[in-house]
């Protein structure tokens, strides 16, 4: 038996299929993927999310830690509330976790971070942080339900009745506290939404009064085509502690400025950024028929150059995408050896949807 | 647990097989092997005039999740194959054993039917599987 979420018995309830995820019982679906992701893309859809990790960061340099700790700079947190999306190094460049970090004070952060990796960045978190005197509290009292698509803002209101006037005017990428609960306007999927951290014992009922004005529960499965589709990494496939933001597609996460701002893994990454970044990741849509899977090598004018670190159906598009890792000159076609059969296919820029709209 | 038709005979790679009045025999997969799958996104079926010997991989069947081939049960030649799978794969996952059949076989020896594996036994190797 695995590790259960404050869910659980909900996941049963809707006849969740429940497989392995690391280590945690999840539903990877409730009866079919792909009607789960078009529900999200063109309504409103919920996962359980609680199995990921929130962590407090709390003391007078908290701010001085995090410009150290991470790849992106917590100084763009200006406001209460908002959130920032991060890699954590380590001192070879190599992404130890993504996380989101959200600003509450001076002397208080919020991080949520992976639940694969919970351990190990709790152990690295703690090290480092124990110079600059961080408490540092594993929140195992929330839960966290992400409602997710172009529907997914109202029907919450709709669920909150008075209280939600309290997200008037919530930004995106913001994080409000309301009562006991904290809702942040961020997500997983490429649309619009809220991801909701709530005390454990309220997150089965406010599961059921979301089902009641209409959120489908939506299971793993049609999560990880959501954010694929949206152009999101997923640690573990697409980086990991082999490899740095500069090769995962995520240079963009990295604040380079002020120069002065000393974090763990800034050496490496000037280093390899003064002599070029090698293996880079793209994006890939399949041209023949079958679908794209992890591990699946790519071929650059007949030549092994890497491989599908992400593949899989695209509902919305209807036709296979991909990550890949490649070294050297994509250009703008390569091919990929499926199953023997050498498969033509499309170098594309992530996204590849949008707000429920095709990015091709 | 899934569905299991008594008529049907099946194989331990979980196709499943049916005698048509005109002795040829329809092929597709069973209950169990769509839910093992999930959705399926992409059908390959054999082409008609095809010969085919028994074990040779001549469909492949892929979901969200992963591919998987699909053998023929009995030596024979291809007599038919579903079309419709190409634009509506989730047929098989409503339907596997009515409109989503993959294809159909005249075979080699009439009798080779009566020689594959009965419901009974194909739900004795499921709840291996299971447990």
């Amino acid at each position: 038996m695995g590790l259960r979420t404050p869910l659980y018995d909900i996941h049963l309830k809707y006849h969740g299929k429940m497989v392995d995820f690391g280590g945690w019982d999840m539903p990877i679906n409730y009866g079919s993927q792909i009607e789960e992701h078009h529900q999200v893309r063109n309504d409103v859809g919920m996962f359980d999310v609680s199995h990921m990790t929130i962590v407090e960061l709390e003391g007078p340099r908290v701010r001085e830690f995090l410009r150290y700790l991470l790849a992106n700079n917590v100084d763009r947190l200006k406001d209460p509330g908002k959130a920032l999306y991060s890699c954590m190094l380590n001192e070879q460049g190599g992404v130890i976790d993504d996380l989101i970090v959200y600003y509450m004070n001076e002397s208080w952060f919020r991080m949520v971070v992976n639940a694969s990796t919970r351990e190990k960045d709790l152990t690295w978190i703690r090290k480092q942080g124990a110079a600059y005197s961080i408490k540092v509290t594993k929140r195992d009292d929330l839960a966290m339900i992400a409602v997710q698509g172009p529907n997914a803002r109202a029907r919450v209101h709709q669920v909150l009745g008075a209280k939600a006037m309290g997200l008037d005017g919530i930004g995106i990428f913001f994080m409000r506290e309301l009562g006991d609960m904290a809702i942040a306007r961020t997500g997983y999927t490429g649309e619009d939404g809220y991801e909701i951290m709530l005390p454990s014992a309220q997150a089965a009922a406010f599961w059921e009064q979301l089902v009641a004005v209409g959120v489908k529960p939506a299971g793993l499965g049609a999560r990880d085509t959501l954010r694929l589709e949206a152009g999101m990494n997923l640690y573990g496939s697409d980086m990991d502690e082999t490899t740095t933001p500069l090769e995962s597609g995520l240079t963009w996460t990295v604040a380079w400025e002020p120069l002065d701002r000393n974090f763990i893994g800034r050496k490496m990454l000037e280093k390899q950024k003064a002599e070029g970044v090698k293996r880079r990741l793209i994006g890939l849509v399949l041209e023949g028929k079958g679908v794209l899977r992890n591990h699946q090598k790519v071929l650059l004018n007949g030549l092994e150059a890497g491989e599908i670190t992400s593949g899989s159906f695209s509902p919305t598009l209807n036709v296979a995408i991909a990550f890949a890792r490649v070294t050297g000159d994509a250009g703008a076609q390569c091919r990929v050896d499926m199953r023997g059969k050498p498969t033509e296919a499309r170098v594309v820029k992530p996204p590849f949807v949008r707000n429920g709209k095709s990015c091709l | 647990m899934s569905d299991i038709p008594n008529d049907l005979r099946y194989t331990k790679t979980h196709e499943w097989i049916k005698q048509n009045s005109d002795g040829t025999l329809t092929i597709g997969i069973s209950d169990h092997a769509q839910g093992l799958l999930g959705d399926l996104v992409f059908i390959d079926v054999p082409e008609v005039g095809d010969t085919l010997s028994e074990g040779d991989d001549c469909a492949v069947v892929e979901s969200v999740k992963a591919a998987s081939d699909v053998y023929a049960p009995v030596d024979g030649e291809v007599v038919a194959a579903n079309e419709k799978l190409a634009d509506s794969p989730e047929i098989i996952n409503k339907d596997p054993y009515g409109d989503g059949w993959i294809f159909k076989i005249k075979p080699e020896d009439p009798g080779a039917f009566e020689e594959l594996m009965d419901a009974e036994a194909y739900s004795a190797i499921i709840e291996d599987e299971e447990h």
